[in-house]
């Protein structure tokens, strides 16, 4: 019988089920992903493994928690008291790159959406538009659109008013006075023009909402050049923790110039952390406690996995949509809606960790914010290892200064031509220069945001905006200083691994050799088993 | 040197018509019922020849098709050539082309329309367009009456990017920083001459290319 010895004084489920665990001789393989395949890995004695809390409660009834906060927002009138008939109305939503995968319909934004329309009809509001706050991400494809709001809503505004935000529409933008630190503040003239900016959130994470919600959503590459920099990046201590994070005192002065222009009534609602669940449930849970159903679901999976080609499997995965459930709802000012969002979102991910470890393991998934029906290309998968993974901390990274990051992922030298053009450029001409965030940023940044091509991709067609790619590499700036080295096991090449200034090793186990040859044979050890996705709460 | 342009094909890239519809518009107009019947019989007659030469190369197809000009008087061209614009080219101009050739002047690029049409086919477009520089075919006239022969070399292929490196010495810009769209696999040179390609609209061969150099790929249409 297996029985993991377990950190009893640190986080634990609600069942009592132990979210730090630390493997002796007799624990079982842990399962790792490794793009669109499933990994099982012995790991060493005494490694430390950290699980994703269980998904939070559900509120009991989803519409009248919205109508709750819409009757009791922070900071504000209600939202009933600020209608008025003729008034001309916004409503911009977050685009598809939350939550992750897309949630089974109807999505949240669905169900606040259907709530605030009606009561904006009853208000005899009938001038309303609303718009994906999609900011530089590719806009979103008519199916898609649909879907996030579905057929009653998109046949009654698509495509005059409903519509993604277009940050290169040179009439479709205005300048707002800067910052005290000199920050362009630039937002859809739509919504600046309105008499009233409501936005519907979907909190996945710590990073998300608040003020970067209209003053990133909505604004064009002049106001993000202020904040999505290597330097800022650099200068954010986590920015999963936006008390700690320079990026978010940037887009929180710019959100405040906002606020001083517009009138704007936020609806952040916070979803739980299922993003498996049915037969795929024991992905986030102990292997150890896995049952006999558990076991042969992963081995029917892996099996399966094994058999198809790799665009079949991202298929397979990108079709199945996450069962998330909304944990609350809040409404009104930025700042203190935002407060009640940030607090909820902590307690769904926080795992009491503590201390940091030499050497880190963690799977890249086969999905990220920007690869949603699409490729994880090697820029995103560098943007998951030192970007999202890395930054899944409060306090402290889990990984020491200096440590070894390992990542398992087969790093295909795969594109999507019609997503990501830009990024084919950046990964082939420029990081063969240099990986130098600043020189690529002073040298190339402004050249590739301007290219008409790229421009033209991302205003007609489903292009990220050539200025991307950097910011995907800004993105793992703070990972790059931090660690010493990555590690990436089972790449199916060098050149990728190489091009990213990563090492590469066959096995996890051979990675995890590589490590101790640098850190000793006594090195600590964590595997941070996400996705789901945790944070840990990293304490001395 | 530090300045940029975007060089456009225009037929097929900016516009979904080609040499072909230039040339039936002029002598479906030429004047006298006659001469009408007996050019547009002609060039219906070498339809299958004229397909079979622009498959094998567009070089050899302009030189042959321009002989087709040959007799038509400058005045006449010259006023059909508005009129041409007017009642085809206007209302052939791709949804997209205006936006990609604004999105190229807002990045500051010296906008050029590089086509093997003839100069005073594609002036009214060229200014609707809003091009700096016009580089076409020009007919060689005698006493007012084309020989049918173009100013060579023609504007074709290699010479395509010929005359975009001349372009670029000449009025101090930079090659490796300069952008290049077209539709054609026939316009190869002029895509590979310039740091930024792009694929618009492309055939087959072009979109193979396209894919293999990893140059981005538009549809404008």
């Amino acid at each position: 019988m297996r029985s993991p010895r377990s950190s009893a004084s640190l986080g634990s489920r609600r069942d009592g089920e132990d979210l730090v665990v630390t493997l002796d001789r007799d624990s079982a393989p842990r399962v790792l992903f490794s793009g669109e395949d499933l990994l099982l890995c012995d790991l060493p004695e005494g490694t430390r493994v950290v699980y994703p809390p269980a998904p939070m409660a559900p509120v009991p009834n989803r519409r009248a928690a919205i109508r709750w906060a819409l009757n009791h927002p922070e900071g504000c009138d209600p939202l009933h008291a600020k209608l008025r008939p003729g008034m001309k109305v916004t409503i911009a939503l977050d685009d598809i790159s939350l939550p992750l995968p897309p949630m089974r319909t109807p999505d949240v934004r669905q169900t606040v959406l259907e709530i605030v329309l009606e009561l904006l009809a009853d208000c005899g509001v009938d001038d309303v538009h609303l718009i994906i706050a999609n900011s530089l991400h590719r806009r979103m494809t008519t199916a898609e659109m649909r879907r996030m709001v579905g057929p009653r809503i998109f046949a009654a505004f698509y495509p005059d008013r409903y519509y993604n935000h277009d940050a290169e529409d040179p009439e479709g933008m205005v300048t707002l006075e800067k910052t005290d630190h000199g920050e362009v503040v630039a937002v859809n003239r739509r919504a600046a023009e309105s008499d009233l900016l409501l936005y519907v959130n979907l909190n996945l994470v710590p990073m998300d909402g608040g003020h970067k919600s209209v003053g990133v959503g909505l604004a064009n590459y002049e106001s993000l050049r202020a904040h999505h920099t290597p330097a800022t990046i650099r200068a954010s201590h986590g920015y999963m923790d936006p008390a700690r994070s320079a990026l978010h005192r940037s887009t929180d002065r710019i959100g405040r110039v906002i606020d001083e222009h517009l009138d704007v009534f936020h609806i952040e609602t916070v979803v739980d952390n299922r993003m498996f669940d049915g037969p795929a449930a024991f992905l986030g849970k102990n292997e150890d406690r896995y049952t006999e159903i558990d076991r042969l679901a992963l081995e029917a999976l892996r099996f399966s996995l094994k058999k198809l080609p790799r665009a079949a499997k991202r298929k397979l995965f990108q079709a199945v949509p996450a069962g998330y459930e909304m944990i609350g709802c809040f409404a009104g000012k930025t700042e203190p809606c935002h407060a009640k969002t940030l607090e909820l979102c902590f307690r769904q991910y926080l795992v009491p960790v503590r201390g940091q470890s030499d050497v880190v393991i963690a799977g890249i998934p086969y999905i990220s914010p920007y690869n949603v029906n699409s490729i994880l290309n090697p820029l995103l998968v560098q943007v998951m290892a030192c970007g999202y993974l890395f930054n899944l901390y409060r306090g402290e990274p889990i990984v020491k200064k200096g440590g070894t990051l390992i990542v398992t992922h087969p790093c295909p030298d795969e594109f999507d031509p019609e997503h990501h053009p830009s990024y084919i450029e950046f990964f082939h001409r420029l990081l063969p220069e240099t990986r130098d965030a600043m020189a690529l940023e002073k040298k190339y940044e402004r050249e590739f945001a301007q290219n008409p091509s790229y421009v033209h991709l991302y205003r007609k067609g489903h292009a990220y905006h050539g200025a991307h790619p950097f910011f995907m590499w800004y993105w793992g700036e703070n990972g790059r200083q931090h660690v010493g080295r990555v590690i990436v096991a089972g790449a199916e090449n060098s050149h990728v691994p190489e091009a990213l200034g990563w090492e590469h090793a066959e096995t996890v186990a051979d990675a995890i050799d590589m490590a101790r040859g640098h850190h000793g044979r006594s090195a600590s050890i964590t595997l941070f088993h996400a996705p789901p996705i945790l944070m840990a709460d990293v304490g001395a | 040197m530090d300045g940029r342009a975007a060089f456009f094909d225009v037929d097929g890239t900016l516009v979904g018509t080609n040499i072909v519809h230039a040339f039936a518009y002029y002598a479906l107009n030429e004047g006298s019922l006659r001469s009408t019947a007996l050019r547009t019989a002609a060039t219906a007659a070498s339809a299958p020849l004229l397909w079979g030469l622009d498959k094998l190369s567009r070089k050899g197809f302009n030189h042959f098709f321009y002989r087709y000009y040959r007799g038509m008087s400058e005045d006449r061209l010259r006023l059909l050539a508005d009129d041409l614009y007017e009642d085809v080219l206007s209302g052939a101009i791709y949804p997209g082309a205006l936006d990609l050739v604004g999105q190229a002047r807002r990045a500051g690029c010296r906008v050029v329309l590089v086509t093997g049409a003839l100069d005073f086919t594609m002036g009214r477009l060229a200014r609707r367009i809003g091009a700096d520089d016009l580089i076409a075919n020009r007919m060689e006239f005698t006493n007012g009456i084309a020989t049918g022969r173009v100013v060579p070399p023609i504007v074709e292929g290699a010479h395509k990017a010929q005359r975009i490196r001349e372009h670029c010495v000449e009025h101090g810009l930079r090659l490796d920083q300069s952008f290049a769209y077209s539709d054609s696999a026939s316009d190869y040179p002029m895509l590979a001459v310039v740091g930024r390609p792009t694929a618009v609209n492309p055939d087959l061969r072009l979109r193979s290319l396209a894919r293999a150099y990893e140059w981005p790929i538009v549809e404008l249409r």
